[in-house]
């Protein structure tokens, strides 16, 4: 179960501005599913490691050699608000 | 014979021998695209697909796929066609640059018609989940065709196009493949480069193919894996993807995991199964039976960590870069206010469920436990594959399930995935093709095999596909 607080807690930590009544319907539903996922807190996994690849590779590393990369108005031209070459954004407070 | 109703390997051999030229081929298949009656695309490129026809048709020499015809799923990046991930937060976007196994088969000679429905950001098994609209099941348009690459899978099954490309994350390509009566493969994690396709979930996603065969299947696969410099986890490919020649299964040892045979199976899945596993022994392979006994923690360890990921990728959407922001005085809460309302319901849902996974106070308990998990899913696949080539299950638990039916119980969603999930955490591949009809409508068999088996497993699919002699045409459709 997930109250209330989490989620509002948890919307802000992922950036998610949502409504008062979705808000309601996100606590039932993230609820009812982690009900399901909680099978997963009860098994028995003393001395199990957890994965981090499923295929045990080496890193791959390129030269360190620079290259051409995008042009600038290619990078740009998806932007709505573009400012003197960059994307421009609202003041921050 | 319609030009719709040849297979791409067909196409190839047409072609080859002067009997019709990409134009026509491509002519012939943009009408029905341009008519998408199961609703299957979100961008048609038409006049682009008949320059590229007409360039090919002018080559002295014809590459390998020339004028073939294909669809892509919107979640790969083509450059200046509209890709959205079936979401308002891209609409209207257009990448700078085409996703590299895109690129790959463009320079093959294949000619993109078009960009596909897709649940949102890949999220769903249903394609509901789109943020423009739903796609319908060739089989019965009163059904789903599955998901999330649902538009890619109806296409094919539609001969809108002969081929398409999925991605498939807990089994986007396989589940909408065994929905449609068609053949859906993922192969091995880092078979194919991921540069282009915009991320769900990093340890999981992978490209690959729809066709209404194994053989064509398998000509797509071969044209797109190895490694590529802009996605480091992609693989140099041992060898290469060959051709299934195979008309038997003697010597093949397949196991049938127990735990997805069981409960939760539709009877009428279950029979065509059986049928199927009847037909592998009938070619002279020997059917043991093999348990997983965390496999059905599967599911349960997926909606921890897919969502976890994509909490993480999915950051990066902001409406600033690209996409267009709901404006705001200020950053924060231009943030929020875009990503609550160009987001749809599921994405949020995972966001939040990853994000909570992910938080602190719940990370060891969450997502460090379904790591774990995972980890005892892919030894007993090692297990397994001591004992036997391939693994045989169901693809999916049910066939098509009728539009609306789900979309208000997000865990019965996922529950489409059961048969599908373990082998993507497990990072291996495996195929589907069509093994049959209940009620009318497409069962799939999935089988799977270990890493870098795909000759083996598309091998094996071909001689069933070959015994099965499942006709891939939908009741009703006219070409």
């Amino acid at each position: 179960m997930i109250d209330e607080n989490t989620v509002r807690h948890v919307a802000r930590l992922a950036r998610l501005r949502l409504e008062p009544e979705e808000e309601k319907v996100m606590q039932e539903e993230l609820s009812g599913i982690l009900e399901h996922i909680d099978a997963i807190r009860s098994m028995d996994l003393d001395g199990v490691p957890p994965t981090t690849h499923v295929l045990a590779l080496e890193n791959v590393l390129r030269a360190d050699v620079p290259r051409a990369s995008l042009p600038r108005e290619e990078a740009l031209r998806e932007a709505d608000d573009v400012v003197d070459d960059s994307f421009g954004v609202p003041r921050m407070d | 014979m319609a030009l719709r109703d040849l297979t791409a390997a067909e196409q190839v051999a047409a072609l080859a021998a002067g009997e019709t030229t990409s134009l026509e081929l491509v002519d012939a298949h943009l009408a029905a695209v341009e008519a998408d009656d199961v609703e299957a695309f979100l961008a048609i490129d038409a006049d682009g697909a008949r320059d590229r026809a007409r360039a090919i048709d002018a080559l002295p020499e014809r590459p390998p796929l020339a004028g073939v015809p294909i669809a892509i799923k919107d979640a790969l990046s083509t450059r200046d066609i509209v890709t959205t991930s079936g979401s308002r937060m891209l609409e209207g976007f257009r990448p700078v640059y085409t996703a590299t196994c895109v690129q790959r088969l463009e320079d093959a000679g294949a000619v993109v018609v078009g960009k596909t429905n897709m649940d949102e950001f890949a999220m769903g098994s249903s394609t509901e989940n789109s943020a423009y609209k739903d796609t319908l099941n060739p089989w019965d348009l009163q059904r789903v065709p599955g998901g999330s690459s649902g538009g890619s899978a109806a296409s094919v099954a539609q001969r809108q196009v002969p081929w398409s490309l999925g991605s498939d994350t807990g089994g986007s390509i396989r589940q909408p493949a065994a929905l449609c009566g068609i053949v859906g493969m993922k192969p091995t994690y880092g078979a194919i480069s991921r540069y282009g396709l915009i991320a769900f979930a990093s340890s999981l996603d992978q490209v690959g193919p729809f066709a209404r065969t194994v053989e064509d299947a398998a000509l797509l696969l071969r044209h797109m894996v190895g490694r590529d410099p802009m996605d480091s986890t992609s693989l140099d490919w041992p060898g290469e993807i060959t051709l299934p020649t195979a008309t038997d299964l003697a010597g093949l040892r397949v196991g049938v995991v127990e735990e997805l045979m069981g409960e939760g199976i539709e009877p009428g899945v279950r029979a065509a199964v059986d049928a199927s596993l009847k037909a592998i022994e009938d070619l002279g392979a020997t059917v043991v039976p093999v348990s997983l006994p965390s496999a059905l923690s599967g599911l349960a360890t997926y909606y921890v960590l897919a969502p976890a990921e994509c909490s993480s990728n999915l950051a990066r959407f902001d409406g600033i870069r690209y996409g267009h922001p709901v404006p705001a005085d200020n950053l924060l809460d231009q943030y929020e206010m875009t990503r609550g309302q160009l987001f749809g319901p599921e994405v949020k849902r995972r966001i939040m469920l990853g994000t909570f996974a992910l938080a602190s106070g719940y990370y060891d308990q969450y997502y460090g436990r379904a790591q774990r998990v995972r980890t005892l899913i892919v030894r007993e696949f090692e297990a397994a594959f001591q004992d036997v080539d391939l693994l045989a299950s169901p693809t999916s638990p049910t066939v098509a399930f009728p539009l609306g039916d789900r979309t208000a119980d997000p865990y019965a969603m996922y529950l489409a995935d059961v048969c599908t999930i373990p082998v993507s955490l497990a990072g291996l591949p495996a195929i589907s093709i069509p093994c049959g009809l209940s009620d009318g409508l497409p069962v799939g068999l999935q089988l799977a095999g270990p890493a870098f088996s795909e000759n083996r497993l598309l091998d094996a699919a071909h001689a069933l596909e070959k015994a099965l002699a499942f006709d891939t045409r939908p009741p009703g459709l006219t070409t």
